[in-house]
């Protein structure tokens, strides 16, 4: 039993959090650096992966399975947002002809 | 296991840099997933052994051949993107880099978790995320198919072919 508590308690729970953290401000200086909604999308999924990385270490540091089932739903929601925002992406490129975020500005004031 | 995992946060963090900085949107794309495989590898470090095979099959399997599928359909496998003005790239660096900070700063005394009393060695395998799963979170698991059909039904209303094209 002790070996594999001392391999997951062998990497600090703050070494994850830095992980993620940075994970996250990639994904998010990306969104902001990029005018490709792909890359945008892919972006926003690198962000929740960084959430899942923090959710997973902090249930496996705290021998709850909860979190993980969290995680779970995680996945499952980013695959139906995906599944929505590409068709929303092959849609744009048939009606603008591009790709480009700043060509969807008509709702701004 | 600290080598590895430094190796993995290596293999990530600069992953994530390319996906951002490289041209190509499939050179994106490919980053992405060497980004998410070596995210695999932090949940079989973490002993998270379902979550891993769930990650690698569901975002590699799935959603980055999704992309890339998308990508070769629109034919979008070249660089003629127009990029954002320096200004714009320089506001967009330094706002990431002061949201790392000011996470960063949040945890800088270092977090305080108080170990688990009754540590379960099969937290994280199929048995316990299953029992989980099918006992406290059952009504999500179930709403969750719900919103997975409102996914699939919106999609194809989105990917229709207008009938006439002035009323899109």
């Amino acid at each position: 039993m002790n070996e594999v508590v001392s391999a997951i308690r062998l990497v600090p729970l703050e070494h994850y959090v830095m992980l993620s953290f940075a994970l996250f401000s990639i994904g998010l200086a990306g969104m902001l650096f990029r005018r490709n909604t792909i890359i945008i999308l892919m972006c926003l999924e690198l962000m929740f992966n960084s959430v899942n990385l923090l959710l997973t270490a902090f249930s496996a540091h705290h021998s709850d399975p909860g979190g993980q089932v969290f995680v779970f739903f995680i996945m499952l929601v980013a695959a139906a947002e995906v599944t929505v925002g590409l068709a929303i992406l092959v849609m744009m490129k048939r009606n603008v002809d591009s790709v480009d975020i700043d060509q969807l500005n008509r709702l701004r004031w | 296991m600290l080598t590895l995992f430094y190796l993995f946060a290596a293999i990530s963090v600069l992953c994530a840099l390319v996906v951002v900085a490289a041209r190509d949107p499939v050179n994106s794309v490919i980053a992405l997933i060497v980004c998410f495989l070596s995210i695999a590898g932090h949940y079989i470090l973490l002993n998270a052994q379902f979550l891993a095979v769930v990650h690698i099959i569901v975002y590699t399997g799935a959603i980055m051949v999704l992309f890339l599928f998308v990508i070769m359909l629109l034919n979008l496998n070249k660089a003629t993107e127009p990029q954002r003005s320096l200004a714009t790239r320089v506001a967009a660096v330094v706002a990431g880099g002061l949201v790392l900070l000011t996470l960063l700063a949040a945890v800088r005394h270092g977090i305080s978790v108080e170990p688990a009393r009754d540590f379960d060695i099969g937290t994280g395998l199929v048995r316990s995320v299953g029992r989980s799963l099918f006992n406290e979170f059952l009504l999500p698991f179930e709403v969750s198919s719900v919103l997975f059909l409102s996914a699939m039904v919106g999609a194809v209303m989105l990917g229709r072919r207008e009938k006439n094209p002035q009323a899109a």
